[in-house]
């Protein structure tokens, strides 16, 4: 069918009402290499601005360490450029297989097996280990992934409300006559910057007989005492049965995923899932890239240590300062704000004052629940966070939210 | 059987509504656009109203309109539970 212009307006017209709504995203290009200081051009064709990100999942400061650039760069030179294949054709190398036991050890599950990415692994795990016989449970905070990991699966889907133990009892007593009964988390919940109650779900997945899937790409290699992810810092390693997470994001930045676990799980989606079995295997240099991320894990907490850190002042800081903040303990620290608008707002005059941050709105969080999410690395200085914390009390003291709740912040710009 | 409307109404709110949640919630609140239940969540209201009218809804009629108010849900129950 022809290209028409009928069919162009449609979409132009469809366009439109997203920049109309708000709705409408923009990219900013980053001019040069992920950091804790970049130079942004905003809008396109502007001149670049130097700002602090604080709004990176490089939680560990690692997406530009020159130890992993030059892990990378010998990857490339004694790997190749690319595979040119999928995995069980003619795409898996000695390095692939390497890095999954690493991962293996690393988050002490029983096996491991790589996918292009996190967002491939949600997508593609639940249909190759779930039928429709089972029941799915997941906590309605889960990442996008996951609900469209869960739409594919044939077993019946449920929810249970954030966090909410009674709630997830609830649905785990009404399902007890499905065959396999799964419950389903993030390990740090991306918009909220909270825990799962990991060791609570364990304890009812024992109970009700029911396995633990964990997506923990929001914590693996900081959250935890030597950074292993969620179920290090619940005190339920080896417990959890399937763990998916990214490289994406802590783990270097580059991108690449995983699920890890159950060895015959883990060899279910070796054998069915569709985005491992139809799409290219991750490329060489990021393989070896991920292997160095990994060595510098395991030899040093000080990373992580700092994350730490840098989380609790910035935290401290903001809260001393009377913003109102979701409470959590991961570098994910979301200003509440509640109005979409004030939102747009205040990351526009950040931006401004010399701080990337975004602002958050319906439909990726709920209704009246708008938010800045702020997020912290290792990467960051005392005098990054220093100026991030000025800037933010000189943005919200123009806005006159200091001090205020979010009764008071709803009554002065609306839900 | 009639419709109780009420019934729906208390099962939405015990069901989607966070306890400290006071949004108040009428038959014709939009619960799907206006984002109180998200589509996703929705499965276990469907299954509620098959189990409580021993009715079965198939999911091209489930649709995110039909679940949008209490009004048309019991809307959609009552053709189901006459049919």
């Amino acid at each position: 069918m022809a290209f028409s212009t009928t069919i162009r307006q449609a979409y132009q017209d469809e366009l439109a009402g997203l920049r109309t709504a708000g709705l409408f995203k923009e990219e900013r290009y980053i001019l040069g290499p992920q950091g804790a200081d970049i130079e942004v051009e905003f809008p396109a064709g502007a001149d670049g601005r130097p700002v602090i990100n604080f709004c990176a999942n490089n939680y560990l400061g690692l997406s530009s360490h020159p130890d992993v650039v030059a892990a990378a760069r010998r990857g490339l030179e004694t790997h190749g450029y690319g595979l040119s294949s999928v995995r069980f054709i003619c795409g898996t190398q000695d390095i692939h297989r390497k890095l999954e036991k690493r991962l293996t050890e690393f988050l002490e599950t029983e096996d491991t097996l790589l996918f292009p990415s996190c967002m491939d692994a949600n997508a593609g795990c639940f249909e190759a280990i779930l039928g429709e016989e089972d029941v799915m449970i997941a906590d309605r905070l889960v990442h996008a992934s996951i609900v469209d990991g869960m739409r594919l699966c044939k077993a019946m889907r449920d929810t249970y409300k954030h966090s909410d133990m009674g709630h997830l009892r609830d649905k785990l007593i009404e399902h007890q006559d499905k065959r396999i009964r799964m419950i389903i988390t993030d390990g740090v919940f991306s918009m909220d910057g909270d825990l799962a109650k990991l060791d609570e779900i364990v304890a009812l997945a024992e109970e009700y007989n029911a396995m633990v899937f964990l997506d923990d790409s929001h914590a693996s290699g900081f959250i935890g005492k030597t950074g292993r992810g969620t179920h290090e810092h619940c005190g339920v390693m080896g417990k959890i049965d399937v763990i998916t997470t990214t490289m994406g994001k802590g783990l270097g930045g580059a991108s690449g995923g995983c699920v890890s676990g159950r060895r015959e799980l883990v060899e279910m989606c070796r054998q069915r899932a569709r985005p491992y079995l139809f799409s290219n295997t991750v490329a060489p240099m990021i393989v070896a890239g991920t292997l160095k991320v990994l060595d510098l894990v395991f030899a040093s907490t000080e990373r992580r240590d700092r994350l730490e850190a840098n989380t609790s002042y910035w935290r401290r800081g903001l809260t001393e300062m009377g913003l109102d903040l979701k409470q959590g303990e991961s570098p994910i620290v979301p200003v509440m704000l509640y109005n979409a608008k004030l939102a747009q707002d205040m990351a526009r005059d950040l931006f401004a004052e010399g701080i990337y941050v975004v602002g958050f709105f319906f439909p990726v969080v709920p209704q009246g629940a708008a938010r800045i999410r702020t997020q912290l690395s290792a990467a960051h200085t005392q005098a990054h966070l220093d100026k991030g914390l000025a800037a933010f009390r000189k943005v919200a003291g123009k806005y006159g939210i200091l001090g205020k709740g979010k009764r008071e912040i709803m009554e002065m710009y609306g839900k | 059987m009639p419709i109780d409307k009420q019934m729906i109404l208390d099962y939405v709110i015990r069901e989607y509504l966070e306890e400290d949640d006071d949004t108040e919630i009428t038959y014709n609140t939009e619960l799907i656009s206006g984002g109180i239940v998200d589509s996703f969540s929705m499965v276990s209201l469907k299954r509620f109203l098959e189990k409580k009218y021993n009715i079965q809804i198939p999911d091209a009629d489930a649709t995110p309109e039909a679940f949008d108010t209490v009004n048309s849900i019991a809307a959609l129950v009552e053709r189901f539970v006459k049919a």
